[in-house]
């Protein structure tokens, strides 16, 4: 699944970047690196640019740009850490790695 | 002091081997930290702004006393996000804190950090720790990090560097901070952080050392760490410079082969020790952390599709119109000083050149100078407050999807907005985006907006060229042609953003990735302290060529003198005129010519009539458009001394009567609602305005982007009039 797909509030983990090296490059050393957390905040009122939140800090990026993330579900990637609903889980505070 | 730091890298140039000069001490750290907060709070009053060699990116620097009374040189540098770099105002950061190239080695690194948002803030001070530089650090912001501050003990023992907890907007633990630096001062470097690397990645990096040029060798540490630089910077088509063409090619051919992931393989593992490491530094750690709640609620409403957008439309109209109108009085009283002071000068001086030279020269310039303050002020206040707050941000957030179709970053709505008050403002406002791409292309376009100076102008030609009728007996035409010509400046602008971002400031089209800080309390006293400095550097680097523009326009438009008691026909301006008046039947009028029109400009204006006259101006027009490049609005006045008229007034009804009476030789009108248009044209695009151009010259640091920019324009200018006149003739008009 892409970064672009998922749905307003929907937290997920970083699978991998696609996508120009710079952009991609840039985009890791702000914490998007495989198994970071992410969450879809909002989409700009004309449709463009999309909010997320990456650990802790608001970053914004472009829907284009979204679509070159992979990203899955938190329980699908990482079954260790299976917590029922994907949809809470960003919320309670974290017990460890 | 720095004696230890000497001996061991004997080469580099700090303080202790340029003998008595001040330790140099740089803040470096993430946009948002309160890097300037902290940079004012330490050098007080005296902080200078210059440039970094070869970019136009701003340099602070200013002197502090540490608390033995020991004092340092401080530099805040550009804020970053890593030291990795694709051009070379990225590339600041790391040849700052090595002390590369003509950067002066610094005695000590003072890594800012947002103790908010520690995570994302590490990355950068793992790569500082991967150098083994001279570092302490400074979480800011720690009044704002609530009830689970992160531990600094922890942290310091985490990356072996010493770090306090600061607020430099509150001045808490600032004495802290100048002890920890005297003491670093004399500490040396630190050990440097090994973060666990892949094996192949180290062998990688040791293969690429090998490369290393002499000035950028020194212990396994640091080279490891300056390899792992060269691997996530240096690609074929980056925009670095000073890199050794050995160490390029190294670092191409060695990422050519290899088949893995390397830009991921030096960025996860600094993240996963981040990761494993955050809990120590917290009593609670949460893997998810939410967004300040205060900050989501705001967003909530000023983010709103409906709400967002109104609120939006709101504060960029309190701008606008501060900068439109609210800047008038002001702007009046510098205005009415000048015409004051030049009164009082003619009043007791014996009239001649000198007395001529000093109130419609110099003291003309002055004036000129100084009326943009208002409106320079007005800006730089709405912006320091807007990014202070958080707010310019979530403004580029909203516009980003318009300007990204224009090629342009959300960013560039402010200063594109501030064009339609007046060009100079505006483009210093540029200087709120981050990429020099960006802030040219943006630089290029903004004079294309329809600015306040337009005005008088379109309303001189307007009011004398267009009937005073209504479309369909309802709109007015007059008024229809104020908005066209508004939709029409805007078109262009939007156009030309478009050419220009593909052709003549190609760069790379980078992804806006735009961070979204928390809302804070914008300081009034860092917003005041940012409006005097772009208004004193305004008036330093601009002011000065305006000046000397307008010295010059006088001389042009006053010389030679015209002497009354010789016959025109023997005077050498007469000449020009009646060598070109069987030429030109638009100036077949029998008049005496005008002091201004046996000037030197006169003379010019003759000289280019030829031009001028496929776009259907005459000699006269020509004569304005020289005085008009003293700011556009000058045009009404020039204008007014080669008909002779003195008093032009607010309204100009001599000038427009006048203009409407103007016949040529057959005693047709001279002046046609067909030539009304084109010069209305040639204004909204042409690059009228020698301040502006001094203020690019300004911002870019060169004569190649103005010269371009005149020349863009004039040419655009000149195709689209003259278009619009051979066009409007064929067809009748």
């Amino acid at each position: 699944m892409l970064l672009s797909e998922i749905q307003i509030g929907q937290i997920v983990q970083v699978v991998g970047i696609a996508g120009q090296s710079s952009f991609r490059r840039r985009l890791m050393e702000l914490g998007l690196v495989p198994g970071t957390r992410v969450e879809l905040v909002r989409v700009a009122p004309l449709g463009d640019p999309v909010e997320l939140l990456v650990r802790g800090a608001s970053l914004s990026i472009r829907k284009a740009e979204a679509g070159v993330i992979e990203v899955a579900s938190i329980g699908a990637t990482l079954a260790s850490e299976a917590k029922s609903a994907p949809k809470n889980v960003g919320l309670e505070p974290d017990l460890g790695v | 002091m720095t004696s230890t730091q000497a001996e061991t890298a004997p080469e580099q140039k700090n303080a202790a081997s340029r003998g008595a000069s001040k330790p140099l001490v740089v803040l470096v750290g993430n946009p948002n930290t309160g890097k300037t907060t902290l940079f004012n709070r330490l050098t007080g009053q005296n902080a200078r702004i210059g440039n970094y060699p070869g970019v136009t990116v701003e340099r602070r620097s200013g002197s502090s006393r540490l608390d033995g009374n020991q004092l340092v040189e401080v530099v805040d540098l550009p804020g970053t996000y890593s030291l990795s770099a694709r051009s070379a105002e990225e590339q600041i950061a790391l040849w700052a804190v090595l002390g590369q190239g003509q950067y002066q080695k610094p005695d000590l690194c003072v890594f800012v950090a947002d103790a908010t948002q520690l995570a994302r803030n590490l990355y950068l001070a793992i790569q500082l720790c991967e150098l083994g530089l001279p570092l302490i650090i400074a979480l800011n912001m720690i009044d704002e990090a609530g009830e689970n501050p992160p531990n600094t003990e922890a942290l310091s023992k985490l990356l072996g560097v010493p770090c306090l907890a600061i607020s430099a907007r509150r001045g808490t633990g600032m004495s802290a901070l100048l002890g920890a630096m005297e003491r670093a001062l004399g500490a040396g470097p630190a050990p440097e952080l090994r973060i666990p690397y892949s094996a192949e990645l180290v062998r990688d990096a040791r293969q690429l050392s090998q490369a290393l040029p002499p000035s950028l060798r020194g212990d396994a540490g640091r080279e490891q760490a300056l390899s792992l630089w060269a691997l996530t910077s240096i690609e074929e088509d980056d925009e670095l410079g000073e890199i050794d063409p050995g160490l390029r090619r190294a670092t191409l051919a060695l990422r050519a082969h290899s088949q893995r992931d390397l830009d991921q393989e030096v960025i996860a593992p600094r993240y996963a020790f981040i990761d494993e490491h955050l809990p120590e530094l917290y009593r609670r750690h949460e893997r998810h952390p939410r967004k300040r709640q205060l900050s989501e609620r705001a967003d909530r409403i000023l983010l709103h599709p409906v709400w967002g957008f109104a609120l939006f439309v709101l504060v960029m109209l309190v701008v606008f119109q501060s900068l439109f109108s609210w800047s008038d009085p002001a702007i009046s009283l510098i205005e009415d000083a000048f015409a004051a002071l030049r009164g009082a000068l003619e009043a007791r001086l014996p009239a001649g050149i000198f007395r001529e030279f000093l109130t419609q020269g110099l003291i003309s310039g002055l004036g000129n100078v100084l009326v943009f303050l208002p409106q320079i002020l007005l800006l730089f206040f709405f912006i320091g407050l807007l990014e202070d707050s958080g707010y310019m941000a979530r403004v580029a957030y909203l516009m980003d999807r318009i300007m990204k179709s224009l090629g342009l970053h959300g960013r560039a709505f402010v200063p594109m907005l501030s064009g339609f008050a007046c060009a100079v403002p505006a483009i210093l406002a540029t200087r709120t985006m981050e990429r020099q791409r960006d802030r040219l292309l943006t630089m290029l376009v903004i004079p294309l907006m329809t600015c306040s100076a337009r005005l008088p102008v379109y309303t001189l030609i307007i009011g004398a060229l267009f009937p005073p009728s209504r479309v369909f007996g309802l709109v007015p035409v007059q008024g229809l042609m104020m908005v066209g010509m508004y939709l029409f400046a805007t078109l262009m602008t939007l156009v030309t953003a478009g050419i220009l971002g593909r052709t003549a400031v190609k760069g790379r089209r980078v992804p806006l990735i735009l961070e979204l800080p928390p809302y804070r309390l914008p300081s009034l006293s860092g917003t005041l302290k940012m409006m005097w400095e772009r208004a004193w550097s305004f008036l330093r680097e601009a002011g000065t060529v305006i000046l000397a523009c307008t010295v010059a326009l006088w001389v042009l438009l006053s010389f030679p003198r015209a002497d009354v008691h010789e016959a025109p026909s023997t005077a050498p301006a007469a000449a020009v005129v009646q060598k070109h008046a069987p030429n030109a039947p638009l100036t077949a009028e029998p008049a005496p010519p005008s002091p201004i029109a046996q000037s030197y400009g006169g003379r010019l204006g003759h000289a280019i009539e030829p031009v001028l006259k496929p776009l259907g101006f005459d000699w006269k027009i020509g004569v304005g458009l020289i005085g008009a490049f003293a700011a556009r609005e000058v045009f009404v006045a020039t204008l007014g001394l080669v008909y002779g008229i003195d008093e032009t007034g607010d309204d100009a009804t001599p000038l427009r009567s006048r203009l409407r009476a103007e016949t040529r030789a057959d005693g047709k009108p001279a002046y046609t609602p067909l030539m009304g248009l084109s010069l209305l044209i040639f204004f909204a695009i042409s690059c009228q305005c020698m301040s502006t151009l001094a203020t690019v010259k300004r911002e870019t640091h060169s004569y190649r982007w103005p010269a371009f920019m005149f020349a863009y324009m004039t040419v655009l200018a000149y195709l689209m009039s003259f278009s619009v006149f051979q066009v409007g003739r064929l067809l009748g008009f």
